[in-house]
């Protein structure tokens, strides 16, 4: 079996390569700084688990598990991150707290070897993405994997989002990018003072609205700074109103 | 100013139905010594009109300005001058409208007396009742801003804690010794020493005001140090000191801002990086930069602001009522954070030129 480490502390990869040494049938490929080699590694070699550390420079590991189209079982090193703890316990993800006995890794590897199936492991690791998106207060960027290359999209760059059937197709100055995300989910992660759900299949960024026009009977439209219009509904309208206190 | 107590709807109420009663048994009382019933009236509301004018005075001035209990003789002369005023006053009104009725004058002379005392029982009642509302209205309040500086001083307190703890600091490295513990013990054993070092400096200097340049830069040295432990080659220090061994500074000051950097530095970027503290002296200021290198494509320099800086610059304002003492700037991929310490040895030589 393959196994990949993704953590930006050196001694922090060494002790689990230390303890993986009873485990002859599992074979580390390789060790990864930072969530990009990650993702280029898991796409390269499809391990059959990965140790995983949350904070880590640029992406965090959960925005790394994002972009990753089928993520394998994933075991999380971490020291301390509350919500994520919670997240983990609901969503019977094993991880590990820094610093953890051989005995707690003995435990978590046992667990992952007799886990039934690597489905159910991989729809653990699912649910869990999705409780962390909702629970995690507002996010203030958005990783984006574009013709192989990871994007970070920081907020402000944002015009608009719009729905295309599974995916939401993100707006910015630099073009489009896809996410294979729901709007529902945008709408819950997005400081909703920055972003408005003005339409079933729009989400605006507000600094980019410069007018706001009526358009048929109770609907309006409005006018981006790059000359784009977005239908606004009358829903949409009301909430624009109250954010903009007009 | 506490709201007055005839803002109150039920006081107002029970105020007008009282004066109502009152003036319908003075208008009673002059009838019945055989003057005709609109005389009474005219005599009552003219009267009592202009006291009930006293009675919102005397409550307003009191709301204004409310005298502590060793002089409420001023009270009392308040209410003894508001009584001849509205005496004067209701005189020379009531003659100027009742002049009609000839023996009328010498009647509203002769009960002089009488309505002076009656005035000025009730002006002094008002004056008394609103003392006693604005005092209640002022320990309510009091009690209240109090709770409040107890809720907010618990609150600091608590974050204090959270960040001398410093958990994910705390808990990294100790993973990193138990790594080290099986391959290089006696490194492991090193960094043991300087953790515990760290922390203890950390729990004394909580007390002292202030602390030597020295002191401190070794103190972050310590700091420095098991990070490049923890992050290995990627991290790199550079510390420039080139000011005078005698400055100061805040305990505790810089280290918010070296953390600061360091995490946005890892953080945000993914290869080597160097951190650079550098201090000089200019006139009678300590300045302190630090410098880490970000991604500007990726970050907007303002996510460095955050809280930790927030907090550096609510206490140097606390400290010396400045504002302009924590300065950042980011050019090109590089953040720099400076700070401005005025001298305390500066001040002390400066306080007996004053008194002189």
């Amino acid at each position: 079996m393959k196994a990949l480490i993704i953590d930006d502390e050196p001694l922090a990869r060494m002790i689990v390569l230390e303890y993986l040494q009873d485990y002859p049938q599992i074979q580390m490929i390789q060790e990864c700084n930072d969530g990009f080699e990650g993702a280029k590694a898991i796409h390269l070699h499809q391990p059959d688990l990965i140790f995983l550390d949350i904070q880590m420079p640029k992406i965090n590991g959960f925005e790394m598990l994002e972009l990753i189209e089928n993520p394998p079982p994933v075991i999380f090193t971490t020291a301390f991150d509350e919500y994520a703890l919670k997240a983990f316990e609901t969503h019977a993800v094993d991880y590990l707290l820094k610093p953890f006995s051989k005995d707690r890794f003995d435990k978590a590897m046992e667990k992952f070897l007799n886990q039934s199936t690597r489905t159910i492991q991989q729809q653990n690791t699912q649910a869990l993405l999705q409780s962390v998106v909702e629970k995690n207060a507002s996010i203030n960027r958005i990783v984006v994997k574009t013709a192989g290359k990871i994007k970070i999209i920081p907020l402000p760059e944002i015009f608009y989002l719009e729905a295309a059937d599974d995916y939401v197709k993100i707006h910015t100055k630099e073009g489009t990018f896809l996410k294979n995300k729901t709007m529902g989910s945008f709408e819950k992660a997005l400081d909703q003072q920055l972003f408005v759900r003005t339409h079933r299949s729009y989400i605006v960024n507000i600094q980019e609205i410069t007018r706001l026009d009526p358009y048929e009977k109770e609907n309006y439209v409005a006018i981006l700074k790059s000359g784009t219009k977005i239908p606004v509904s009358k829903n949409g309208y009301t909430k624009l109103k109250s954010i903009l206190g007009i | 100013m506490a709201a007055s107590p005839l803002k109150v709807s039920r006081f107002l109420w029970l105020f007008a139905a009282g004066w109502l009663l009152w003036i319908c048994l003075h208008t009673l009382v002059v009838n019945k010594y055989g003057y005709p019933f609109s005389v009474a009236l005219w005599d009552s509301i003219i009267s009592n009109g202009l006291l009930i004018g006293a009675c919102i005075l005397v409550s307003c001035i009191l709301g204004f300005y409310l005298p502590t209990m060793q002089r409420s003789l001023f009270v009392f002369m308040l209410c003894v001058g508001l009584t001849i005023v509205w005496m004067l006053i209701s005189y020379f009104l009531t003659i100027a409208v009742i002049n009609d009725y000839n023996n009328f004058p010498s009647f509203f002379i002769l009960s002089i007396p009488v309505r002076l005392v009656i005035g000025f029982l009730i002006i002094g009642c008002m004056a008394l009742l609103s003392a006693l509302w604005y005092t209640l209205q002022d320990q309510r309040e009091a009690e209240k801003r109090k709770a409040e500086a107890e809720h907010l001083a618990k609150e600091a307190e608590l974050f204090k804690l959270r960040q001398q703890l410093q958990p994910h600091f705390l808990f990294n490295s100790l993973n990193s010794i138990n790594a080290l513990i099986g391959v290089r013990p006696q490194q492991a054993r090193t960094m043991i020493q300087q953790l515990s070092d760290f922390l203890r400096g950390t729990l004394k200097k909580e007390e002292r005001q202030w602390t030597s340049l020295e002191d401190e830069l070794q103190h972050l040295q310590l700091y420095l140090d098991i990070e490049k432990v923890r992050f290995g080659h990627r991290l790199s220090t550079m510390v420039e000191n080139e000011a005078g061994s005698n400055c100061q500074l805040p305990p505790l000051l810089l280290q918010p801002i070296v953390e600061n950097a360091i995490k946005f530095g890892l953080y945000d970027t993914t290869g080597e990086l160097t951190i650079s503290i550098h201090a000089r002296e200019e006139g009678n200021m300590l300045i302190i930069a630090v410098q880490n290198p970000f991604d500007p494509s990726t970050t907007s320099p303002k996510h460095g602001t955050g809280f930790g800086l927030h907090s550096v610059q609510r206490r140097l304002f606390l400290l010396f009522a400045r504002t302009d003492l924590l300065k950042t700037e980011a050019i090109d991929n590089l953040f720099t954070i400076t700070i401005k310490i005025p001298q305390p040895g500066n001040i002390q030589l400066e306080q007996p030129k004053n008194i002189n």
